[in-house]
């Protein structure tokens, strides 16, 4: 019995020696398959880009920065939503970095480890996963309606404050969590209290990482249309926001009604709108990058 | 004496120092209340949204009835005789996520284990970053994209294909829910340890058996968690599908002409000027809880897919 079983293992051996070219080039055709697969995704990319910049870069001039839009095609231009999107950013990003940044201090340095600070906790990874049209169906109810803010800047601005929270919140944990525990054992052995310790020694060395966090977040709220559709931001909008209590627009809700115009032209106007859109966010998110590689070094 | 001298400045330093105290006491005990407070604004905003979705999602039901809602096959809101049959949303919705997992989880998956078992390092350092550029683009230009190229381009392939349709935008959210599989799968192939990999290589293992028979079995919680997730994204979006998908609320299964999804319906309510307590409106509520429910078992679901079925090593 124990002779046959040995030969059946040899035949297979055998089988399966022969057989290491094949496996070998079906090792390299799937290689070739993943790398294509990666390499299209990155050509996507590319294709968005190349396509959008050709398409607007014609009508991109300093008279577009600077007219309100039209209705003729060649007079449009993104002054309104432009300034707009940097009224809504004014109220957004204080808002959402206090609060984003408390709620982390909160969560790693006082939190006992209890069922609520769980519930904190799991709300928090819970309300990243809530669709942002979700988040502008509360914006309209709470905000617009229920406190009377109407349709203004500091309605729109509160929400998206709300929408980004999450993303705030958990790139803020995770730079004071990566905050070495001799710096806080030291500054507690020399009488520190908590809050100097949190104040001086934690914030202080996890600033670089939370500003990352803060500005990767709001990069995503500049460009989120939806919660502004929702709670009313203006598609056509001829004036500036005076106050935080004006009506006002911003650029992805501009871009958004050009692009559903039936005529083409305006398809150029939009692609246009997309680059101006598409700059600001490659600029924030350069700065992100700047100051995680700038600060990494030094912990 | 110069311990006298050293002793009168000790005394000074204490004085001084207590008349700080009052300050720091208040400072030490009223920081984390305050931290407290944002902490708990968190759990408001999700009270808040559930708290605003049932009211006014009863508001409507009272006007429609639950069973027209859940049962009815036919959504047009707009005419004379209203009907509110929720299932055309639905359906649009699942048809578009479908269309944009047939084209994320292949390619995604495939992005995650080249990133994972065959690239460098330096390779990985350079295309992780690139993927990620394409999670950051707003879905805005993906919408703009999908009906100003990828419509077009498509109508070439398929003559009879409307303006406005349901492959266009899903293949498109497809794109955009790349980068999300392959970082999140990529993320849970590379937590198996190596010495796993190592031992299949020194039994004659090729890179792909190693991939497909060790790696991808012991990430497989990670991976089937990071579909679901990107499902539920898919559910979600919103601007990609408003704009290039449509306002045709059916049930026919016609990828070819015009959809509608949930998200969509909320948009194009907003938009036009269904005013304050109409039953129109208040339908965009009874959607948005349709759509806040799917959304949320999915991500529940991936959660508990991950903790369930994780592999420890």
């Amino acid at each position: 019995m124990k002779v046959v079983g040995d030969t059946t293992t040899n035949v297979q051996t055998n089988k399966k020696t022969a057989n290491i070219s094949g496996r070998q080039l079906k090792n390299k055709l799937f290689k070739g398959l993943f790398v294509a697969a990666t390499g299209l995704s990155l050509l996507v990319l590319i294709v968005l880009l190349v396509r959008i910049f050709t398409q607007g870069i014609g009508h991109l001039s300093w008279d577009y920065l600077t007219s309100f839009p039209s209705r003729r095609p060649e007079d449009a231009g993104i002054y309104s939503a432009f300034i707009g999107t940097i009224w809504m950013m004014a109220v957004t990003a204080p808002v959402a970095f206090v609060l984003g940044v408390g709620t982390a201090i909160y969560l790693e340095e006082y939190a006992p480890k209890n069922k609520f600070t769980d519930l904190i906790q799991m709300n928090i990874s819970n309300l990243a996963g809530v669709p942002s049209v979700v988040f502008g169906l509360l914006g309209l109810t709470i905000f617009v309606r229920e406190l009377s803010l109407g349709r203004s800047v500091l309605a729109g601005g509160l929400t998206m404050a709300l929408l980004i929270l999450p993303i705030i919140v958990v790139a803020s944990q995770e730079a004071i969590r990566s905050v070495p525990a001799e710096l806080k054992e030291a500054s507690f052995a020399m009488g520190a209290t908590k809050w100097q310790t949190t104040y001086r020694i934690v914030l202080p060395a996890a600033i670089p990482g939370i500003l990352t966090g803060n500005i990767l977040a709001l990069s995503r709220a500049i460009g989120e249309t939806a919660p502004l559709i929702m709670i009313g931001a203006l598609t056509y909008v001829a004036f500036l926001p005076e106050n935080i209590m004006s009506q006002f627009t911003v650029m992805p809700i501009q871009i958004f009604n050009w692009t559903s115009r039936p005529q083409t032209e305006f398809h150029d106007v939009a692609a246009a709108g997309i680059i101006i859109l598409l700059v600001m966010l490659l600029v924030m998110n350069s700065i992100a990058v700047w100051i995680r590689n700038k600060f990494q070094k030094q912990l | 004496m110069n311990e006298r001298s050293n002793k009168t400045s000790i005394s000074k330093m204490i004085e001084s120092k207590s008349s700080q105290q009052g300050m720091k006491k208040a400072a030490e005990g009223l920081m984390p209340k305050f931290f407290l407070i944002c902490a708990v604004i968190s759990i408001l905003t999700t009270v808040g949204i559930v708290l605003t979705l049932i009211f006014e999602t009863f508001s409507f039901l009272e006007v429609v009835g639950i069973s027209e809602f859940l049962l009815s096959t036919e959504w047009y809101p707009l005419h004379g005789d209203p009907s509110y049959g929720v299932w055309p949303l639905i359906m649009g919705t699942l048809m578009i996520a479908v269309i944009a997992m047939i084209i994320a989880i292949p390619i995604g998956l495939a992005c995650a284990i080249f990133l994972s078992e065959y690239a460098s390092d330096k390779t990985r350092r350079t295309i992780k970053p690139v993927l990620e550029v394409l999670a950051g683009i707003p879905t805005i230009v993906y919408g703009f994209f999908a009906l100003t190229f990828v419509t077009p381009l498509l109508q070439n392939i398929i003559p009879d294909l409307s303006i406005y349709n349901a492959l266009s935008p899903g293949i498109v959210v497809g794109v955009m829910i790349i980068p999300m599989v392959a970082s999140l799968s990529e993320d849970a192939m590379s937590a198996v340890p190596q010495s796993m990999r190592e031992g299949a290589f020194a039994l004659g293992s090729t890179r792909f058996e190693v991939a497909m028979k060790v790696v991808l079995p012991a990430a497989l919680s990670g991976i089937i968690a990071s579909f679901v997730l990107a499902v539920s994204r898919a559910i979600g979006e919103t601007m990609i599908v408003t704009v290039a998908g449509g306002a045709n609320p059916t049930m026919d299964f016609d990828v070819t002409s015009a959809v509608q999804t949930m998200t969509a319906y909320i948009v194009q309510v907003s938009l036009g000027d269904a005013g304050y307590g109409t039953t129109e409106y208040y339908s965009i509520y009874a959607v948005g809880m349709t759509l806040f429910v799917f959304t949320l078992l999915m991500n529940i679901l991936a959660q508990f897919i991950s903790k369930r079925f994780r592999e420890a090593y």
